[in-house]
């Protein structure tokens, strides 16, 4: 046997561990399916409860509709019920699952009824199956029943079968999503039998149900329709299960599927095909949309986004194309993504359009489609498809533009029945036809440009064509010159509509591209998060006319109810927490969508790939809410902006890591230099005293005297440097208390020059002090040590010999104190850091911390004064203390 | 032998220098100091000294590219003297060609017996037999005597003895008894050295438990010791 085929696909394999890992952590969700109620789903359901909590479980009932059966009420005994959630709407209290209760009690599992529930307004979700995903993403196993009739995809199905309408539905997608299903099943028999022993609904109700819902016929078909859902399930399963047991005989399907969707409510039940025809075949589908550039009335771009979210929750990629060209850019779109099947509806376009320039959309797909398949599926007789002539003629022109068309006709009319009998009636109708031609240029709509054209030749007509005053035409050459002017004036009026309606579409397009362009320039011009910040919100506000509230993760990482300062409105605690949902389950939440709706502004999470960077709140103007292709540019946008993002935080992160490695160099640098510092005096201390354990050495004055002396020097360099440890100590705890009082300045001087006189041997120092000088008032411990150590880096840093000169003066209120040599001076790069902690100059001799001129410059700056130090022009530093008066 | 003996000390503490100069004028030595790792290899190539202290952390250079640089061309002893402390460097040092180890703080005595040692060594003539403590070896006979008694050794331990008695007062890394005595292809081979290590204790030992002539240098080496 050939090893390659036995191997699984790894991507596959990677993909069942992840999808593995994933489930894990969230919770397991069981639903308990069925035809329709009355088949024992929640009584099944509440003896799998009672069975987990015998076993151990610690199980909670959230929500169970009992529907007073005897049996169902007797099983929920013994069970914890969390108490149901109180909301009032127009007037009534409606009970609802406590989710914020459950998810603070956090059993292990609990137990949901009735998953396609449609929640009360005001609750947190609009559907009851977002509570349960809720739920589950903290890690609690839900236990749910679900009919078939709820399942999205099978809505319609159950209505063309039994003739109700279901309002109630979740996407396939939960039931997909389900860890379990455990299908409840009877025979319809059994089901009528229960039914009209009562066990269901109340006799009366019973009887009503037997005679619409319950008909044999339909429970036959419901009956099929579960079963079929719950093999296919299986099916699923199964392959699923061989991927992941290497049993990877069977291939996954390479096809993929592309539905067109339009705005006609016939287009989701062609949604809903091409999701069961990719479900059963394995394959992954997209839903494409070509804007066209042609008006859409409100109601349509509605419908449009009803759709689109059909698609969405059904599972399948949205994809939004503009062209002009629909089915170039259908297939373009299909090449783009490798479909391999494209699924159209039948149009039915009105033969008048085709004489204005429209061939069928679906002939001309078959026609240039190439390799790709094409389905087309029958429509539903209960719609025609939208486009209709009305959409040529509802133009955007307003009724003025109308009036005003009628008005110049009239006009044009009056001046040529004063003079047509010099010019002649034909020539009229070339004024007239003039008149129709010329109105376009002046931004007549197409709808003004075609009530002028019949008009005007109705009055031509009427007035003109002899006889006057009746419509009837005697000659021929008259008639068909009628004739040809109307359709001239006609063919000018559609013309100009597709004009129109292409200028609009290059017009919109351009908004757009100019907008995205201009974002993007903006955000590549930000330097920091601020910036991106600014610029974001300036340029959505700008374009969508909305205002934005902007949250971004703070220095912990994390997310704070303090808006961006750049934000152009502020929400209450209420709001903010609901801002926080979107954060924390990165998804889009509040006004306008199915979570929160109540909310006063649609929250969008900035997820990146990794994690979410923030939220994005958007308030229109009046609450309405965006149209449907500036949402898609918002996402863009959103997009955009997340991306750009995303880069600030990694570049911040960087400089981060960059800041701990320069930590980790100071402390090297620290370490060995502090155990250099601390070693040299102690090496000396030591080997110098235990060379006095030979009786030779110690009876040699001599040696003795000299060790005696090295040992004093080392001990005093020791004494120095846990000294400036010290002071660093004091200086970064904050604790630093001066010890002020009147102290001469050269005092001062003088008592740091003594203790470092040692050092200072072998230079030539000079002393100049302004006479009568003040006194001052300052702590002089540490006045002295800031002195010392300044002046002991200018006798380290300079050769034997060289002049130190120490100058002090009063200047407006002020110490000046000045110490300068005549050595080397510091280099460029030197000069910036020569107060930095633990900055020691390159390549100079041993010795040192770089500690001393911190700790003076932190100490002259703790009595308020200051220190700098400059290259003197002479050659040579000098470094200048100024110390103020008080 | 009345020529004082010349030290070379290469440190960048002036401090240390000085200590040094005093107590190794002292033993009457003669002292000449260098500062940096350029003026070593000068004052060691100029100055014939018998024998180097070497600081490691030198300014300009590290000091055991200056003892490799120095090895390259120069056999006289070198002394590291470094308060670097690790195994790791120790070992490094020695086998690039250091005679001895010592880390900063050190012990004047401890130095001063080291010096003498390493330049003993050197002086070591052509004689014919050696003595320490108890222990005889004849090296024309391979005759090994412990008390007067002869004792018989394996060749491979005669082999190791011989290596000790070299390089007396030195520290042998376990890289370079390897190599010296079972060839360049066992440097790794740790566990043999320290089986053959613990017989020829045991032969010319007085207690092979508590060994006064063969020392652990632990994580480094072995070291014979002299016994007065």
């Amino acid at each position: 046997m050939n090893a390659t085929e036995e191997r699984p696909n790894p991507d596959s394999l990677l993909e069942s561990i992840k999808q593995e890992e994933l489930n894990a952590q969230k919770g397991k969700l069981k639903i308990f399916f069925g035809m329709c109620a009355g088949v024992g789903k929640t009584y099944t359901m509440l003896e799998a409860a009672q069975t987990a909590k015998r076993d151990g479980v610690d199980v909670v009932v959230g929500l169970v509709e009992t529907h007073k059966r005897k049996e169902t009420e007797e099983l929920l005994e013994g069970l914890e019920q969390i108490p149901l959630k109180e909301i009032e709407y127009r007037g009534t209290i409606f009970k609802e699952t406590d989710l914020d209760a459950i998810l603070k009690r956090k059993p292990k599992l609990v137990i949901i009824d009735e998953l396609a529930h449609t929640n009360i307004p005001g609750s947190r979700h609009v559907k009851r199956f977002q509570d349960v995903f809720e739920i589950l993403n903290n890690g609690i196993d839900v236990y749910t029943t679900l009919n078939v009739q709820h399942i999205e995809s099978r809505a319609e199905t159950v209505r063309q079968i039994t003739g109700s309408v279901i309002r109630e539905t979740v996407p396939d997608s939960v039931f997909e999503k389900a860890d379990e299903v455990e299908l409840v099943d009877i025979t319809p028999d059994e089901l009528l039998k229960r039914l009209s022993e009562g066990k269901v609904y109340a006799p009366e109700r019973s009887k009503q149900a037997v005679q619409n819902f319950f008909r044999k016929g339909n429970l036959t078909a419901l009956r099929e329709m579960a079963l079929r859902m719950t093999a296919e399930r299986v099916d699923w399963q199964l392959r699923d299960y061989k991927t992941e047991k290497r049993i990877d005989a069977i291939w996954k399907s390479s096809q993929r599927f592309m539905v067109a969707v339009s705005p006609s409510p016939y287009s989701a039940d062609l949604i809903r095909w091409t999701r069961r025809l990719a479900y059963s075949m394995e394959t992954s589908w997209l839903a494409v949309y070509v804007e066209s550039g042609q008006r859409i009335s409100e109601e349509n771009r509605e419908l449009i986004q009803k759709n689109f979210n059909l698609a969405r929750e059904l599972g399948a990629e949205i994809i939004t194309v503009s062209d002009k060209d629909v089915v170039g850019a259908l297939i373009k779109a299909a090449k783009e993504n490798n479909v391999t099947q494209i699924i159209v509806g039948k149009t039915r376009e009105k033969k008048f359009l085709k004489l204005a320039g429209h061939h069928d959309i679906v002939e001309r797909l078959i026609k240039n489609s190439g390799d790709i398949d094409v389905y087309i599926v029958g429509g539903d007789k209960k719609d025609e498809g939208n486009i209709s002539w009305k959409n040529y003629l509802r133009f955007q022109s307003s009724w003025l533009r109308y009036q005003l068309a009628m008005l110049i006709v009239l006009i044009v009319g009056i001046f040529c029945y004063t003079v047509y009998k010099d010019i002649g009636y034909q020539t009229v109708s070339l004024l007239f036809l003039l008149t129709v031609s010329l109105m376009p240029l002046f931004n007549f709509g197409p709808g003004p440009t075609f009530i002028a054209a019949l008009l005007s030749a109705l009055s031509w007509n009427f007035f003109f064509i002899p006889p006057q005053y009746t419509f009837h035409i005697y000659k021929v050459e008259d008639a068909l010159m009628f004739v040809m002017y109307f359709i001239v004036a006609i063919v000018t009026g559609f013309l100009t509509a597709r004009i129109r309606s292409q200028e609009i579409f290059v017009k919109q397009r351009e908004k757009r591209t100019n907008a995205l362009y201009n974002l993007t320039k903006d955000l590549s011009a930000a330097n920091d998060l601020n910036e991106v910040a600014e610029v974001s919100v300036k340029n959505i506000t700008q374009h969508f006319d909305v205002d934005v509230i902007l949250f971004l993760l703070n220095q912990e990482k994390k997310i704070s109810p303090a808006s961006h300062l750049a934000s152009t409105f502020s929400i209450d605690d209420g709001e903010w927490r609901i801002a926080q949902w979107a954060y924390l389950n990165k998804q889009k939440c509040g006004m306008f969508t199915n979570t929160l709706p109540l909310a006063v502004a649609t929250y969008y999470p900035l997820n990146s790939l990794r994690n979410s960077l923030g939220v994005l709140g958007i308030r229109t103007k009046n609450d309405q809410q965006l149209l449907f292709d500036q949402q898609v540019l918002l996402d863009t946008f959103i997009a955009q902006i997340t991306t750009t993002l995303e880069r600030e935080y990694l570049n911040e992160l960087a400089k981060e890591s960059l800041v701990v490695s320069e930590s980790e160099k100071l402390y090297k640098t620290l370490f060995n230099s502090i155990s250099h510092e601390l070693k040299t005096p102690i090496t000396t201390i030591i080997s110098a005293a235990s060379s006095f354990n030979s009786e030779e050495n110690l009876k040699n004055e001599n040696f003795v005297k000299r060790i005696l002396k090295e040992i004093n020097i080392a001990a005093e360099r020791l004494n120095r440097l846990v000294e400036n440890l010290l002071d660093m100590a004091r200086l970064e705890s904050g604790v630093l208390k001066l010890k002020s009082d009147w102290h001469d300045i050269s005092d001062l001087i003088y008592g740091a020059v003594n203790r470092l006189k040692n050092e200072l041997t072998n230079h030539k120092l000079t002393i100049e002090i302004q006479k009568e000088i003040k006194l001052f008032k300052f702590d002089y411990g540490l006045m002295e040590q800031a002195l010392i150590n300044i002046l002991h880096n200018s006798v380290t840093y300079t050769k034997e010999g060289s002049e130190i000169l120490i100058n002090v003066k009063t200047e407006n209120d002020s110490c000046v104190i000045s110490i300068a040599d005549n050595g080397s001076g510091f280099t460029v790069e030197t000069l910036p850091k020569l107060f930095q902690k633990f900055y020691r100059v390159p390549q100079t001799k041993t010795g040192g911390t770089g500690l001393g001129l911190s700790i003076a410059k932190g100490f002259i700056e703790a009595h308020k004064g200051s220190v700098k130090a400059e290259n003197r022009e002479t050659g040579g530093a000098i470094f200048t203390i100024k110390l103020p008066m008080n | 032998m009345n020529i004082k003996p010349t030290i070379v000390v290469i440190d960048d503490e002036p401090q240390i220098r000085k200590i040094l100069r005093i107590t190794l004028e002292a033993q009457d030595y003669k002292v000449v100091e260098a500062a940096t790792a350029k003026d070593g290899i000068v004052q060691a190539g100029t100055a014939h000294p018998n024998l180097i202290i070497l600081d490691l952390g030198l300014p300009d250079q590290d000091g055991l590219e200056l003892l490799k640089e120095l090895r390259s061309w120069n056999g006289v002893p070198v002394i590291i003297l470094s308060v670097r402390n690790s195994e790791e460097d120790i070992v490094t040092a020695l086998d690039n060609g250091a005679d001895d180890y010592l880390t900063k703080p050190f012990n004047t005595a401890e130095l001063l017996a080291r010096i003498r040692a390493s330049l003993r060594r050197t002086q070591q003539s052509n004689e014919s037999s050696f003595a320490n403590g108890s222990l005889t070896v004849d090296f024309v006979s391979h005759v090994v005597k412990k008390n007067i008694e002869e004792i018989k050794l394996t060749n491979t331990e005669y082999s190791l003895l011989l290596l000790f008695i070299k390089n007396i007062g030195k520290v042998l890394t376990h890289r370079f008894i390897l190599k010296e005595i079972w060839g360049p292809s066992y440097f790794e081979q740790t566990q043999y050295l320290r089986v053959f290590i613990g017989q020829l204790r045991k032969k010319i030992e007085d207690d092979a438990s508590e060994p006064r002539m063969i020392l652990t240098e632990s994580g480094v080496g072995y070291r014979m010791i002299l016994l007065k």
